[in-house]
């Protein structure tokens, strides 16, 4: 029937062979790019760790106020009952136990963070398909969706009391807003072409919303939900800096009150990288679902 | 001509943001009859509403006035009887092309199983069988057309309205994809109607050729392409087509650029 593309099922066999040789430098010459960034971040941190040291040797600092990176990191085996977060939250595993607290704090921002999503894509998604909706509240959403996460944390103590739930709350009050707008806006941004596709294949509104519309729009919502992980981050922290009395922002707290400036800094230090890690994180499960859209990018 | 009707348009007019200050009549009273099975070009000046007369048969938009009809139903909607494939990419790129060619029966609730069985055929027919599992950004833009036409064809489309489907692709698909779309055409029976700014493409491809006035859109002519297939791309006939079609064409886009610079000349004086 279609005699002239006959040709092109016998070139395919060399197809792989090349895409296989390709995929393999592309992958060493990705390893390499990894392997600098890598020494670049050490030196990078480096440098602050040695000017601090230094500074701490000679006697510029006040190693109570600002104790040098040995002594804070040092906390962990000297300090580990403070590090254990005081209310509700058991002791897990060995002696370390900081990381009853990481797991405090990174399971209230995704728990929050989770049923922020659904909740702002699902709000969203109504009001893009019914205009009524989309007039009645839009305006109130958008009053309320640059107001930060830490501003919600008075009413979330008093609403939810001191607990997980509250923490929780500020996260999801601190996103659900902006998703709901960044909702709308990505499906009005949805190519014609693809509505009009799939109407020509006969779908009906509510299957446009779903196979098409959707679909089309989560790339947009991931990056916002990333870009937004860390203020969430902080406003789980600073919720359990004044009132949630358990997790990383608790330790810093303890620390303070205590005047053992090693644990707040020990907590810092965690927070700093519990939460660089919870963004790689989210990028590599972003770039596994999203596939699709980083090929397409190229 | 084959003797059933597939297509119809009874004095169809479009007007773009009617009543309003940027109002455009984008076809006006437009008269035309595609029989069944016949293959129909329509070309025109770039502007003169060859597109929105395709989303108009395709039932995406309604006219302003007048009545379009397939098999005498008036058209009213979209149906999968017409499918529609565009000129920009349409497959959807989280699918795997197997998926983008059962998009249709998806919708209709046909079990998983059957339509990826279904669909496989129809990538079979436009040779991309060993690409099921590919996804858009993995084929070319040759390819890619033509899962969009696999697509129209498994939802069980009778009628192919084509909005100058290979206008992106390079010279040499271009012909590849060309031929490949009359083997289908030729092997099923479809009736076609496929807007193109090409000349040669539509002295290749066309039954007929409609030609359209720049804007407001209206039919100028229809010339019947009464050459043997498959057709060769040189020779006397040929010409001859393409040279009545060209002077036709050159016609109408000198008669509407000097009309354009009147107009813009009042506009100038006005202001």
């Amino acid at each position: 029937m279609i005699e002239g593309l006959q040709a092109q099922p016998a070139a395919a066999p060399a197809l792989p062979a090349t895409t296989a040789s390709r995929a393999r430098a592309r992958s060493s010459a990705r390893i390499r790019g990894v392997l600098v960034a890598g020494v670049w971040w050490v030196l990078s941190i480096g440098l602050v760790v040695v000017a601090w040291e230094a500074a701490a040797a000679l006697h510029l600092i006040d190693p109570v106020i600002l104790p040098p990176p040995h002594e804070f990191i040092g906390e962990i085996r000297n300090q580990a009952q403070f590090l254990m977060p005081a209310v509700g939250v058991e002791r897990t595993g060995a002696n370390f136990v900081a990381l009853t607290a990481i797991v405090a704090s990174v399971q209230r921002v995704l728990i929050g963070l989770f049923l922020a999503f659904v909740a702002g894509v699902l709000t969203g998604s109504v009001a893009f398909s019914f205009a009524i909706v989309r007039k009645l509240t839009l305006p109130t959403v958008t009053l309320l969706a640059p107001i930060a996460p830490v501003a919600w944390i008075p009413l979330a103590i008093v609403a939810f009391g001191v607990g997980d739930w509250s923490a929780i709350f500020v996260v999801f009050v601190g996103i659900y807003f902006t998703l709901t707008l960044a909702t709308v806006k990505a499906m009005t941004n949805v190519d014609p072409v693809y509505v009009e596709a799939a109407r020509v294949l006969g779908a009906r509104r509510g299957q446009i919303m779903r196979h098409v519309v959707l679909p089309a729009a989560i790339p947009a919502l991931f990056d916002l939900v990333r870009m937004n992980l860390f203020g969430a981050w902080m406003g789980v922290l600073a919720a359990e800096m004044v009132g949630v009395n358990t997790g990383l922002g608790a330790i810093v707290m303890v620390g303070r009150s205590m005047m053992n400036m090693n644990l707040t800094f020990l907590g810092m230090a965690m927070i700093g990288l519990v939460g660089y890690l919870l963004d790689a994180a989210f990028g590599l499960v972003q770039r596994r679902v999203l596939w699709w859209r980083r090929a397409t990018e190229l | 001509m084959a003797a059933v009707t597939a297509l119809e348009c009874r004095g169809v007019t479009k007007v773009w943001g009617e009543s309003t200050d940027r109002e455009v009549v984008a076809l006006q009273g437009i008269d035309l009859v595609v029989g069944d099975g016949e293959f129909v070009v329509v070309i025109g000046p770039s502007g003169c509403g060859k597109s929105t007369l395709l989303k108009l048969l395709a039932g995406l938009e309604t006219p302003t006035a007048g009545q379009l009809l397939h098999r005498g139903q008036v058209i009213s909607e979209p149906d999968v009887d017409r499918s529609l494939i565009f000129q920009q990419p349409s497959l959807y790129p989280w699918l795997s092309a197997l998926d983008n060619v059962a998009f249709g029966l998806k919708l209709r609730g046909v079990p998983r199983a059957e339509r990826h069985l279904q669909a496989e055929e129809f990538l079979r027919q436009v040779g991309l069988r060993e690409f099921a599992r590919k996804h858009p950004h993995e084929l070319s833009g040759g390819m890619q057309q033509r899962v969009a036409i696999a697509r129209a064809l498994c939802v069980g489309a009778d009628t192919l309205l084509m909005d100058e489907p290979f206008a992106a692709l390079d010279v040499q698909t271009r012909y590849q994809m060309q031929a490949f779309l009359l083997d289908i055409w030729h092997g099923t029976g479809k009736t076609a109607v496929f807007v193109t700014h090409h000349i040669d493409e539509a002295v290749y491809l066309a039954d007929r050729v409609v030609v359209l006035t720049a804007r407001p859109g209206r039919v100028l002519d229809s010339v019947t392409i009464d050459m043997p297939r498959p057709r060769s791309v040189v020779g006397e006939a040929f010409e001859r087509y393409r040279a009545t079609l060209v002077e036709r064409l050159r016609a109408e886009v000198a008669r509407a650029f000097q009309e354009q610079e009147l107009v813009e000349m009042l506009d100038t004086r006005i202001k």
